[in-house]
């Protein structure tokens, strides 16, 4: 019988063959911790589970991201304390400046296809834009599989989204990802693994895009499968093979070709609509950035679309790249200079204000739109403010109008 | 006696402790006070230890952060029961040892402020409008609540649940 993507690599981990409902104990290729939680972690596996060594140096990476560079006193001090366990341990530091970790750990080729990845953090599921089983995980089970090199698992069922078509000029993965929450909604995949079908031809960072919010509809993991060209450079193992016939539990279609810009409305993520329908209402901040659309090709959508104009009068434009990569290809082929020319505030790669800690956080009721992944109540500042989520082609047209803008009306 | 705190649905983290109220930004500080501190605050001023936290579908979705359950845990709340649970919460609040239920029905039968008795370990509550059983939940999460939480759990069994016995360390 053929086996998903999901119990394949669940498979692999285990060392026997699983399948969907098996409890299985499962030894990770790669853990990974950021800034925000590294300390509890460390606490947790040195004081409350007595080990003092991470199982395998050489599978852990840190990343200092969530608050880079530190904001306050006790970040700074947190932070030191991260770097000082990463030291010790003798494991790879990735410090403020490298970058947001999801991003940083693809352009590394620290996650590579037929991973299993798990995360300090809920977005861990972007690494399925590698053909990974990318999970993201609470600092207690983060404490014990650096500890112990293990963690358990039940094999998930698998939903198979299968999308045909392409997408229509100003369309991007960012509305596909909106789309399906909108007809899965935000609980619709909760416990189970999701296949994208029929992408084979979608780039790197539209996969990323994609994968980063399998979390928003509740996915243990989010999986492109590792064929097309993006994949170049990052071969699967040989045990791993693509089968579109594995047996799942709910297979979903979308047509990409008649797909229109979509937009969620605040507080959730599914609360999502074609743009028409809201198009028109002011902004006051437009945010350019987070692990789901702060890549170069975003700020190159955004650069490339205000074509040399300014940004409304009374809207900001904030813009955090992703990784420092993506900060000095953005800076030298001019995008970054386009951007500043158009009144675009740049801050350092990281998670910048998508959690409303620091660099840009959004005061009482503020408007925001966001290429990012979450538009909850507070999660970038105050609670009345509000956070529409779009693509990066629609951050654009909306920073030039100073309302919610159809990218057509702008080209 | 038990307070219900009746919560709808799509419960996520920012709402039980927003991310800048994080011990990372607020080193020192008790987590515990910041529990629904801007979505709730009447639950971050009375709520009790033993009272009862009633939900809809998908309660704690978003962030894996695991300080909210953590808040929950350190202010003493008896027991989490939600017609469904977003999957990193539900793992994390077992993980703590703060017992869960998935009830489909309870939430439409009590409402906010009620006073009820929970025995978390029969799972028998008891209300104004009579007595529930709430379904027990899958026996490997009962063994890691009984055990206190999954630290607990793996220092005192030297295994993972649905290891084979002594298969693990610690
Ligand atoms: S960019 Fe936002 S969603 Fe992504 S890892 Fe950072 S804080 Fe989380």
């Amino acid at each position: 019988m053929p086996q998903t993507i999901a119990e394949q690599i669940l498979s692999n981990a285990a060392g026997r063959r699983v399948e969907a409902g098996d409890l299985v104990v499962v030894s990770p290729d790669l853990v990974m911790t950021h800034d925000s939680l590294t300390p509890s972690i460390v606490r947790i596996m040195k004081e409350d589970l007595g080990i003092a060594r991470v199982f395998d140096p050489s599978r852990v990476a840190v990343v200092i991201d969530h608050v880079a560079p530190a904001s306050t006193v006790g970040t700074a001090n947190a932070q030191n304390e991260v770097r000082r366990f990463a030291r010790e341990q003798g494991i790879r530091l990735f410090d403020v400046g490298r970058g947001i970790c999801h991003q940083v750990l693809v352009e590394e080729h620290l996650a590579r296809p037929g991973m299993l990845i798990l995360g300090s953090d809920s977005h861990s599921t972007s690494y399925g834009a590698v053909g990974a089983f990318g999970s993201g995980m609470g600092s207690t089970d983060i404490a014990l599989a650096l500890g112990t090199g293990k963690t358990w698992l039940k094999v998930p069922e698998t939903i198979r989204l299968v999308f045909e078509g392409r997408f229509r000029a100003g369309v991007d993965a960012k509305d596909l990802a909106l789309r399906v929450g909108r007809e899965l909604t935000i609980a619709g995949a909760t416990y189970c693994a999701v296949e994208y079908h029929g992408l084979d031809w979608l780039d790197l960072p539209g996969r990323q895009t994609l994968a980063s919010m399998a979390v928003e509809i509740g996915a243990k993991a989010g999986i492109v499968p590792p064929t097309g060209a993006a994949l170049d450079g990052l071969a699967p193992p040989s045990w791993l093979a693509f089968d579109p016939s594995a047996p799942v539990s709910r297979e979903h279609r979308i047509d990409l070709s008649s797909l229109e810009p979509q937009v969620a409305l605040p507080h959730a993520v599914d609360n999502v609509v074609d743009l028409g329908e809201v198009a028109g209402k002011p902004v006051d901040v437009v945010f350019v950035g987070t692990c789901t659309n702060g890549r170069y090709a975003d700020l190159r959508i955004v650069a490339d679309l205000l074509n040399g104009r300014r940004i409304a009068p009374g809207v900001r434009l904030m813009v955090s790249p992703s990784s420092s990569l993506v900060f000095e290809r953005a800076a030298s082929d001019g995008t970054l200079a386009r951007l500043v020319a158009a009144g675009a505030t740049v801050t350092a790669p990281g998670c910048g204000p998508c959690m409303g800690r620091h660099q840009g956080t959004l005061g009482d009721e503020e408007v925001c739109l966001s290429t990012g992944n979450r538009n909850f109540k507070g999660r970038m500042g105050s609670p009345s403010a509000q956070i529409y989520l779009a693509s990066p082609h629609v951050a654009a047209a909306t920073a030039i109008t100073g309302s919610i803008t159809h990218p057509a009306e702008v080209i | 006696m038990a307070r219900v705190w009746l919560f709808g649905d799509d419960v996520d983290t920012d709402q039980i402790v927003p991310g800048r109220y994080a011990p990372y930004m607020r080193p020192g500080e008790d987590v515990a006070q910041f529990a629904f501190i801007e979505a709730r605050p009447d639950f971050a001023s009375d709520a009790q230890p033993g009272d009862v936290i009633v939900a809809g579908e998908n309660f704690g979705c978003g962030s894996s952060r695991e300080y909210a359950p953590e808040a929950l845990r350190r202010r003493g709340i008896g027991a989490v029961i939600a017609r469904s649970f977003a999957r990193i919460f539900y793992r994390n609040a077992v993980n703590l040892g703060i017992p869960v239920f998935v009830s489909a029905t309870l939430a439409e039968s009590l409402a906010d402020g009620e006073q009820v008795t929970l025995d978390a370990g029969t799972g028998r509550l008891t209300s104004q409008s009579g007595s529930h059983e709430l379904p027990a939940p899958p026996a490997f999460v009962r063994e890691i609540l009984d055990a206190g939480g999954i630290v607990a759990y793996v220092r005192s069994t030297g295994h993972f649940p649905g290891e084979p016995g002594g298969g693990g360390q610690t």
